[in-house]
């Protein structure tokens, strides 16, 4: 029985296609069992030949628990030793699932994970830290990531008023199209 | 507005698409420009996580540069850029050398007054790259953080000492009181508000205002990390547990209890679990908990409380219901998840306790065609476990229409389940050899072939009525048979069995069919089995016909099939010939080969001869696959039984050294063990003397050393039991190199000098030469055979001793002539024990009901020597020379355990022990022993060797 707090050897995210878009083993040396990239690449190919068709939630494979859940394009693994509480992995799931989807607003798919690839990683580091479940609360997640300011030090000024000219630019023409029509 | 978002975020779109580690590294030079550009940075501080996350390896050198060139970006104060910053330091902090350099940087950032929100952050990036030698002086942060009122940084502060707590432990001990604190820590919701207030407040315009946490989850890394402090302290664990636990039932849910966490509910459970197993005294206390908790709100709660009552070692009946009630609701939940924990738990319950699992059946039976294949497969295996033999039809006809869905995997757990199934319910053979022959003829890869061929297999050894039937189905998988092993092994079976079939003729046409069709492998194995048919079919049509294929044989254009083909057809003339070369299926004892192998690679001088192979036991086909099948049976159970009729066709004598042999292995693993069993009969056979004594009963497990190892002369001793004599094999090494010893003998005298025992033989060594072990023998025969005697015997060896000459290797002539020189050695029990054979059983207890209280004796003993519980067990099965089963040699708790032990005494009288015996280290252990036989007094005798 495990009697300590580590409970989650691994997350993995794979696309449609059983490549990796972001994959995380915990534990240093001792706690990893999958230590190196090779072995960790054929577990994840063989984890999703196992489950890209079926539709179940949950699976017993190489000796582990894996909670899991697709949405279009995109697979959420978690794993957990193969005695650990279901519940618990699966808890730890949805909270990241829920965190992430909140992110992206709703659109969980590949291309919106990568475009927002700093804020589900920080997302993924407040859920779990080294193998332990820090935040099972997605919103409370998904309040401690940090969003890159738009603020407006970062362009130059005059950058930004050539937008804007443009912008304005722009609007008067559709305007001007619209009347004309 | 809109449209240049859109620009500017296309520019950034694919940018993780391709992604090449050297452009990263040289890209990191913007974190060296100033002013720093915080959304430019952070893209590549992503872009370097990304590589990571993508397993892209990073050398050391590599990794130290980029993580000093990050940590420039300190200088900028922008909260966003701050937080990635720390994730980077943290996953390359396992890479890159030196980083102990930036604490100072962190230290700062996990003061109270800095920002709330990467405070956390601080904290854990800061244990990621300190060691324990620098524990000392963060102590003073660390411990302020564990109790402070926001639960992430509370929760950092304890995740990040756990992570520490390996290395640290002396240090984070001392911490025990802030966990304690935090753990009783008031419900997030009253204080989060509050501190956002707070921090809005007084850092002005943050616009970070942390999410308050409903999970709480904070008590469960505080509790944890109790746990890891406190462990080794049964008690405080137990106080633990009393006060978190909630006022007592039906509180839970209640306003008043401290804990508020579901997962921090699982560590507690997990801890009652343990003292509960490790303290009979407590398990009423624990238990009554545990049962609570199966009425806890949350699934997570009540599932682990389950859980851990179905986990209990010796978990009763009564015990297990409330478990087992209140899985019934997940059986049939709507979630996966939940159906499959349950359906886990019961299949892993099934195996020790069937009937307490037989009132799910119901449910069980509607998830074999769960969309979920893994919960599928659980339920019908656990089905077939606990079902009874009125339901394995509709089961199996349930299974029939499923198997095509499943993978391999699935399917060899399905066909090892209903392979048991055949060997438990026999009269369902008809419908599981239907199924069987059915998959075989499905789609499948070796694994799974494999399975199935091998369960077809055990119902041709054990059920002989559907012997012909399985016959004829594996006939026509060869027929189109892809794997040339199973082909092989098929073969061979059809030639083992096909003869005593009624009409052995039918498969000859199978058999050589393969002959025409397949690759040179098969053919030969073919032609092999042909052979058995013509070597063992009486008719003499069967064999002119048989002639007539194997003639055909020899144009083969395979070496091996026509050299095998001429060999048969050889031996197809020459009776005795085929008696020896095909019939006799006898094989030699692989593990005493090996051992003897090994000994004469390792031995110089014995390499000088040929290896002399007739010192190998050998033993039939049957005693080595009791041998192999013997861990199986024990799983199976039923096994065992069939096992033992197969075994009692052959003679008495062997069936006697082979369950001897069986039994040992499981005493005494070492293989010296084993072989030297398996030498003793024949060697004794071969002493004409000891003819008339019969057959061998037992002999003693190992031999009693009666000399220090580095004496002059290494004596030893075996001890024989036959059914009125009893031999004293006294194996005698010579260890001077100068001399020659002749006609060595030893003296025996029983003490007290016992009238019932008669000295009836002394057979001496003739001649014991430098190094080289020679046996003596003294026999006695019991005069009255009821009795069965017990004593003390010092022992004498007597010798002639002659000078010898190592140079020469000449003895001299004349030595110490006619004069014997005596050398004492230590004296000889003989035991209780020594009558015993040491019988292995697969079913202790209904074995133990059948014997029933009417053989049996009661006894209690003190025994205030013994320092543990295993040295009794180990004296005991010593003593009583007994078999122990079901695992029950060694102790699982310190302070309670039943030992359980089988055997045969003198003559086949059944015996069995039960002893019960507690531990306390003021009055050592204490032992009830109970001992049935079928005889009485035999009972009695073997208690009366426990004094």
């Amino acid at each position: 029985v495990n009697l300590t707090l580590y409970t989650t050897t691994a997350v993995i995210l794979l696309d449609g296609d059983g490549n990796r878009i972001l994959s995380k083993y915990y534990g240093g040396t001792g706690r990893n069992v999958y230590p190196s990239a090779k072995v960790q690449k054929t577990f994840e190919k063989g984890l999703f030949e196992k489950t890209r068709r079926a539709n179940g939630e949950i699976i017993l494979y190489d000796n582990h628990v894996i909670l899991y859940r697709n949405n279009i394009d995109v697979f959420f693994y978690v794993v957990g030793s193969a005695e650990e509480n279901e519940l618990i992995l699966s808890s730890i799931l949805n909270a990241f699932y829920e965190a992430v989807s909140s992110i992206l607003r709703q659109q969980v798919e590949k291309r919106a994970i990568l475009d927002n690839l700093d804020l589900v990683v920080l997302a993924l580091d407040e859920t779990i830290d080294d193998g332990i479940a820090l935040e099972t609360d997605a919103s409370v997640i998904v309040s401690r990531v940090s969003r890159p300011r738009t603020d407006t030090t970062d362009i130059p000024i005059t950058e930004q008023t050539l937008i804007q000219a443009y912008q304005t630019a722009k609007e008067r023409f559709a305007e001007r199209v619209f009347k004309g029509v | 507005m809109n449209v240049s978002k859109k620009d500017e975020d296309s520019g950034n779109l694919g940018i993780f698409y391709h992604l090449d580690k050297t452009t990263v590294l040289q890209e990191a030079r913007v974190f060296n420009e100033s002013p720093i550009i915080p959304r430019k940075c952070r893209l590549l501080l992503t872009k370097i996580i990304y590589l990571l996350y993508l397993g892209e390896p990073l050398g050391t050198k590599e990794a130290t540069e980029l993580f000093f060139s990050v940590t420039k970006l300190f200088q900028s104060k922008d909260i966003a850029l701050r937080q990635m910053v720390y994730l980077v330091i943290k996953e390359l902090s396992t890479i890159a050398e030196d980083v102990i350099m930036v604490t100072s940087s962190l230290m700062k950032d996990m003061q109270p007054k800095s920002e709330v929100i990467y405070r956390a952050n601080a904290i854990r990036a800061l244990c990621k790259i300190i060691d324990a030698s620098m524990l000392p002086s963060v102590e003073r942060f660390l411990k302020a953080a564990i109790i402070d009122k926001t639960p992430s940084i509370s929760s950092a502060a304890l995740v990040s000492s756990y992570h520490l707590f390996p290395a640290g432990k002396d240090v984070i001990r001392r911490w025990a009181n802030e966990v304690h604190e935090a753990i009783n820590s008031k419900p997030a919701s009253l204080v989060g508000s509050a501190s956002s207030y707070l921090t809005s407040f007084s850092t002005g315009a943050s616009s970070y205002a942390t999410q308050p946490s409903t999970s709480n989850i904070n008590q469960y890394h505080a509790l944890g990390l109790l746990y890891l402090i406190r462990q080794h302290d049964r008690m405080a664990v137990t106080k633990v547990i009393q006060q978190l636990a909630g006022g007592g039932r039906g509180g839970f849910g209640s306003s008043s209890n401290v804990l508020r966490n579901p997962f921090s509910y699982c560590l507690l459970i997990r801890y009652a679990a343990k003292i509960l197993d490790e303290d009979p005294n407590s398990r009423q206390q624990m238990y009554e908990l545990l049962e609570a908790w199966l009425r806890h709100k949350s699934d997570i709660v009540n599932f682990e409380a389950a859980k851990a009552i179905c986990h209990i070692k010796d978990v009763t009946a009564k015990e297990l219901y409330p478990a087992i009630n209140g899985k019934f609701v997940f059986l049939s939940s709507p979630k996966p998840t939940q159906r499959f924990a349950a359906i886990r738990t019961l299949n892993k319950l099934a195996m020790t306790h069937p009937t307490a699992v037989q009132p799910c059946n119901l449910d069980m039976e509607n998830l074999i065609t769960d969309q979920n294949r893994s919960v599928a497969t659980f339920a019908i295996t656990t089905l077939l476990k606990t079902g009874n033999e009125a339901s394995v039809d509709r089961l199996m006809k349930q299974i029939t229409g499923f198997m095509s869905e499943i993978s391999d995997e699935f399917k060899v757990i399905v066909v090892d389940a209903i392979r048991s199934l055949c060997l438990k319910f026999p009269s369902k053979q008809a419908v599981m050899l239907n199924f069987l022959s059915g998959v075989l003829r499905d789609e499948g890869g070796y694994e799974f072939k494999r399975a199935v061929v091998e369960a077809i297999f055990d119902l041709v050894k054990f059920i002989p009525e559907c012997k012909e039937a399985a016959l004829a189905h594996l006939c026509e998988f060869i027929e189109d048979c892809e794997f040339t092993k199973l082909s092989v092994r098929v073969l061979h079976l059809l030639g083992v069995e096909g003869p005593k079939t009624a009409t052995p003729t039918k498969y000859i046409r199978y058999i050589y069919n393969r002959v025409i069709l397949e690759n040179s492998i098969v053919r030969a194995a073919a032609v092999s089995s042909l052979a058995k048919f013509g070597v063992s079919v009486g008719d003499v049509e069967v064999k002119k016909s048989i002639k007539v294929l194997l003639t055909r044989c020899l144009d083969d254009n395979d070496d091996e099939v026509r050299d095998r083909a001429t060999l048969y057809l050889k031996l197809l003339e020459d009776e005795a010939g085929a008696e020896k070369y095909v019939k006799d299926d006898s094989t030699y004892s692989l593990s005493a080969l090996e051992e003897q192998l090994v000994q004469y690679v390792s031995t110089l001088e014995a390499t000088e001869k040929p290896f002399d192979l007739s010192a190998i036991p050998k033993i039939t086909k049957a005693q080595a696959e009791a041998e192999n099948t013997r861990p199986r049976s024990i799983d199976l159970n039923t096994t065992s039984q069939t096992l033992g009729s197969v075994s009692a066709t052959i003679t008495p004598h062997v069936v006697n050294t082979s369950i001897s042999t069986a039994s040992r292995d499981v005493t005494t693993p070492t293989p010296t063990g084993l072989v030297q069993q398996h030498s003793y009969a024949p060697k004794l056979a071969a002493i004409p003397e000891f003819a008339s004594y019969g057959e061998l009963f037992t002999s003693s497990n190992k031999p009693i050393e009666l000399t220090e190892s580095e004496t002059e002369y290494v004596v030893s001793c075996v001890k024989h039991i036959f059914k009125e004599h009893i031999i004293f094999q006294f194996n005698i090494t010579n260890t001077l190199n100068d001399t020659l010893l002749e006609n060595a003998s030893v003296v025996m005298q029983p003490e007290p000098d016992d009238v019932s025992l008669e000295e009836v033989l002394v057979l001496p060594a003739p001649k014991l030469a430098y190094d080289q072990p020679a046996s003596a023998y003294v026999v006695y025969k019991r005069i009255n055979p009821e009795e069965y005697v017990l004593g003390s015997f010092s022992n004498t060896l007597k010798y002639i001793v002659k000078e010898f000459d190592p140079t020469t290797g000449k003895a001299e002539e004349q030595g110490y002539e006619d004069e014997y020189q005596a050398f004492q050695v230590e004296d000889i029990d003989l035991l209780a024990g020594d009558y015993v054979l040491p019988t292995y059983l697969s079913d202790f207890i209904t074995a133990w009901d059948q014997l029933g209280e009417d053989g049996q004796v009661v006894e209690t003993f003190a025994l205030t020597a013994m320092s543990s519980l295993q040295d009794a067990c180990t004296k005991l099965i010593s003593l009583l020379g007994m078999s122990d089963v079901e695992n029950t040699a060694t102790p699982q708790y310190t302070s309670l355990h039943t030992l359980l032990l089988s055997g045969t005494f003198l003559g086949g009288i059944k015996v069995l022990a039960k002893s019960r015996m507690t531990y306390a280290p003021s009055s050592g252990v204490t032992m009830e022993l109970k001992v049935r036989s079928q005889d009485i007094e035999i009972s009695r005798f073997m208690i009366g060797a426990i004094a």
